[in-house]
């Protein structure tokens, strides 16, 4: 690969983001690690508005705008369509929000991961259907306002990477934008593998989480340091990496940034704190075949 | 060389005679033979192409889409259910102009639930941009797969080929099987447009602009639509020179001097053809007309072959609940501005594929004869 293809971009500037967005700077290292041998797939969510409207174009690489459930087997399509063509050298990506990966696209996207289809599937978690307006998708955590859960949502977060390391494919990674050169890093990773690789970006969407639009990337950063969501890869469906240590910052932090929050009471916070350090807790496990020590005998905050 | 085939495996070796690249597949009865003898032909190593066992039809179709897009030469199959969870995915298909062919086995749609033939399927997915072939045999399966990826790939629409259940998809009949090379010869491998360029990358199939973009893009593939007679014509008389066999978008039976005419489509045809003559053993006038291509709707045929019958009596095996069979809805509208046309009587039988026997449809065509005029809303006929 050319050391130009590495640091170049394959969104052009003026595609169709809102300011502060995460989803679309998540695209832009996700294609910049990929490099100009790709072909995007595309499904209905903020990364097909801000792709751009017919016949332009905001990505530097080929694309298709599939149906909202079918971002796994389109792009599984394309990648059986390149082999059959001798073009092995493609990689196929599909990008999908949370709604079109956790609820409806989560059937299909089982099936290419049953069948360990080769390609990358990202998908880029803004925790609602924000494209829509805001309503909770079942990557909403719990307690979060969005329009169709006034007073917060119910059910907890759906772990898709428990789900997605069930299917024992090889590589399953979690990734921040706040953390750039891991995310890019991991995509490299899934590119030199073969079978069904799955990057989970937390893409934070200022307009959703009612903050500020500068904060996009403080938010991404918060909720990787207070290890609500830690930054790990799987491979295999069993071995687990910690990739990044978290300074273990208390889940308040994260939480008060953003106004979906904001009516939360001191009890809920609580239980938040303790679902992070369990869940935490667990990965750790998991990592490492040891439980963690105790936050105060680790001398961090 | 001659062999003994159901419809399903005769549709299933043209399948394989096509060189299909991508095949992905789910079953669901009475389509899954069709399954079952393309993956025994893939693990005795005489598929050409790769199989994939996806997790539901809709990613059946969603995979065909992309791949054919890529310029890949594509199959799926399915039935009734099936072809309703396709749904969303046969409208974007169209949409795109990939040239999918599909085998489909007409089969009841639930509830209630059962297994027998009804065309309500396909037929409810009339409006979905598909090009729709009703085969009456399973010799004409297989020769309709093979026309289907030349007229596919022609106008970069999607093709049906349709069988009934169990009549055809289960029953065995002599056919023949033409020779590979004449095979290849009639089909060369796909040339597509190639819509993923590295070096001039577009998005393809994003969102258009309602004022200025959406309608025109409707309005090429109509006319499209229409255009394609002409394509599915010319490649049936070249099949039909090569191979001996041709059918055109309709046929017309002994309709020259006939006061009477029927009008059917798929399995039922075989045994309407045992009637129509038996009735003019006995000395009656009638005639009949097989509708095999249902979209394009060949209206001009149908113009045609109606134009000098009193009569034209049109049985369905499929039912619109609020209006009548859709065949003979179809039919109407087509002669709706002929100046000179039969009165159409409609008649509902075989559902559920409850057999319609030669008997039955001479006493159907009977009772049209001695009617003075049709009744407005269908007549049902029990088994």
């Amino acid at each position: 690969m050319e050391t130009h293809d590495i640091v170049e971009d394959r969104i052009r500037s003026g595609h169709m983001a809102c300011p502060g967005c995460g989803v679309v700077i998540a695209m832009r290292l996700v294609l910049r690690a990929l490099g100009p041998k790709t072909l995007a797939v595309i499904i209905p969510s903020c990364s097909s508005i801000i792709a751009a409207t017919h016949p332009h174009s905001s990505l530097r690489v080929p694309a298709f705008h599939g149906t909202f459930e079918t971002a796994a087997p389109t792009a599984a399509g394309l990648s059986y369509a390149m082999k059959i063509r001798g073009k092995e050298d493609i990689a196929v990506v599909a990008f999908a929000g949370d709604g079109g990966t956790f609820d409806i696209g989560l059937q299909s996207l089982s099936g290419t991961a049953d069948r360990n289809e080769d390609y990358i599937y990202v998908c880029l978690d803004n925790e609602a259907y924000m494209n829509t307006g805001i309503q909770a998708s079942s990557a909403t955590p719990q307690s979060a306002w969005t329009i169709t859960t006034p007073g917060g949502r119910t059910s907890r977060k759906k772990n898709i990477m428990e789900i997605m390391a069930a299917h024992r494919i090889p590589y399953a990674a979690t990734a921040s934008i706040g953390y750039p050169q891991d995310l890019m890093d991991k995509v490299r990773k899934a590119r030199g593998m073969k079978g069904t690789k799955f990057i989970h970006v937390l893409t934070p969407c200022a307009t959703g989480w009612r903050m500020a639009e500068n904060l996009t990337a403080t938010a991404a950063m918060l909720a990787v340091e207070t290890k609500i969501f830690p930054l790990y890869e799987i491979m295999g469906g069993k071995k687990y990496t910690i990739t990044y240590e978290p300074i273990g910052l208390p889940v308040e932090e994260y939480l008060k940034s953003q106004g979906r929050y904001r009516h939360l009471s001191p009890a809920e916070i609580e239980r938040i704190q303790a679902e992070a350090d369990e869940e935490w807790e667990g990965l750790f496990q998991r990592a490492t075949g040891c439980r963690p020590l105790p936050v105060n005998e680790r001398g961090v905050i | 060389m001659r062999d003994l085939l159901s419809g399903n495996y005769a549709i299933a070796e043209a399948v394989r005679m096509a060189k299909a690249q991508l095949i992905p597949a789910y079953p669901i009865t009475p389509q899954t033979p069709i399954y079952e003898r393309l993956s025994e032909m893939e693990s005795n190593g005489v598929l050409p192409g790769i199989m994939v066992r996806v997790e539901s039809e809709h990613s059946a179709m969603a995979m065909c889409v992309s791949a054919s897009l890529a310029g890949v030469r594509v199959f799926t199959a399915t039935s009734s259910q099936g072809i309703a969870l396709m749904h969303e995915m046969l409208h974007f298909a169209s949409g795109n102009r990939v040239p999918v062919v599909m085998g489909c086995v007409n089969r009841v749609l639930a509830a209630p639930w059962s297994f027998g033939s009804d065309q309500t399927d396909t037929l409810s997915q009339r409006d979905t941009g598909w090009m729709q072939f009703y085969c009456e045999d399973n010799q004409e399966a297989f020769d309709t797969v093979i026309q289907a990826y030349r007229i596919s790939e022609a106008t970069l629409l999607p093709s049906m080929v349709i069988i009934d259940a169990f009549f055809n998809s289960h029953f065995i009949e002599p056919m023949d099987l033409p020779d590979q090379d004449q095979i290849d010869l009639f089909l060369p491998p796909p040339f597509l447009p190639e819509r993923f360029d590295l070096d001039n990358p577009a998005f393809v199939s994003n969102v258009v602009t309602a004022g200025t973009q959406f309608a025109p893009f409707r309005e090429t593939a109509f006319h499209d639509m229409e255009n394609a007679k002409e394509v599915i014509g010319e490649v049936d008389r070249e099949y039909r020179e090569q191979f001996g066999r041709g059918y055109g978008m309709v046929e017309a039976v002994r309709t020259g001097d006939a006061r009477l005419i029927l009008v059917t489509s798929g399995s039922m045809t075989s045994t309407a053809r045992v009637a129509i003559d038996a009735l003019r053993a006995k000395g009656l006038s009638v005639g009949l007309l097989k509708i095999k291509a249902f979209r394009p709707f060949p209206w001009k045929e149908v113009r045609e072959a109606l134009q000098n019958a009193p009569k034209a009596v049109v049985i369905d095996r499929n039912i619109s609940l609020g209006k009548e069979g859709i065949f003979c809805q179809e039919l109407k509208s087509a002669i709706a501005n002929s100046k000179a046309r039969p009165q159409v009587y409609g008649y509902i039988a075989g559902l559920d594929g409850v057999d319609v026997s030669p008997e039955v449809i001479e006493g159907i065509c009977l009772e049209a004869l001695n009617k003075e005029a049709p009744d407005d809303l269908p007549v049902w006929v029990r088994g």
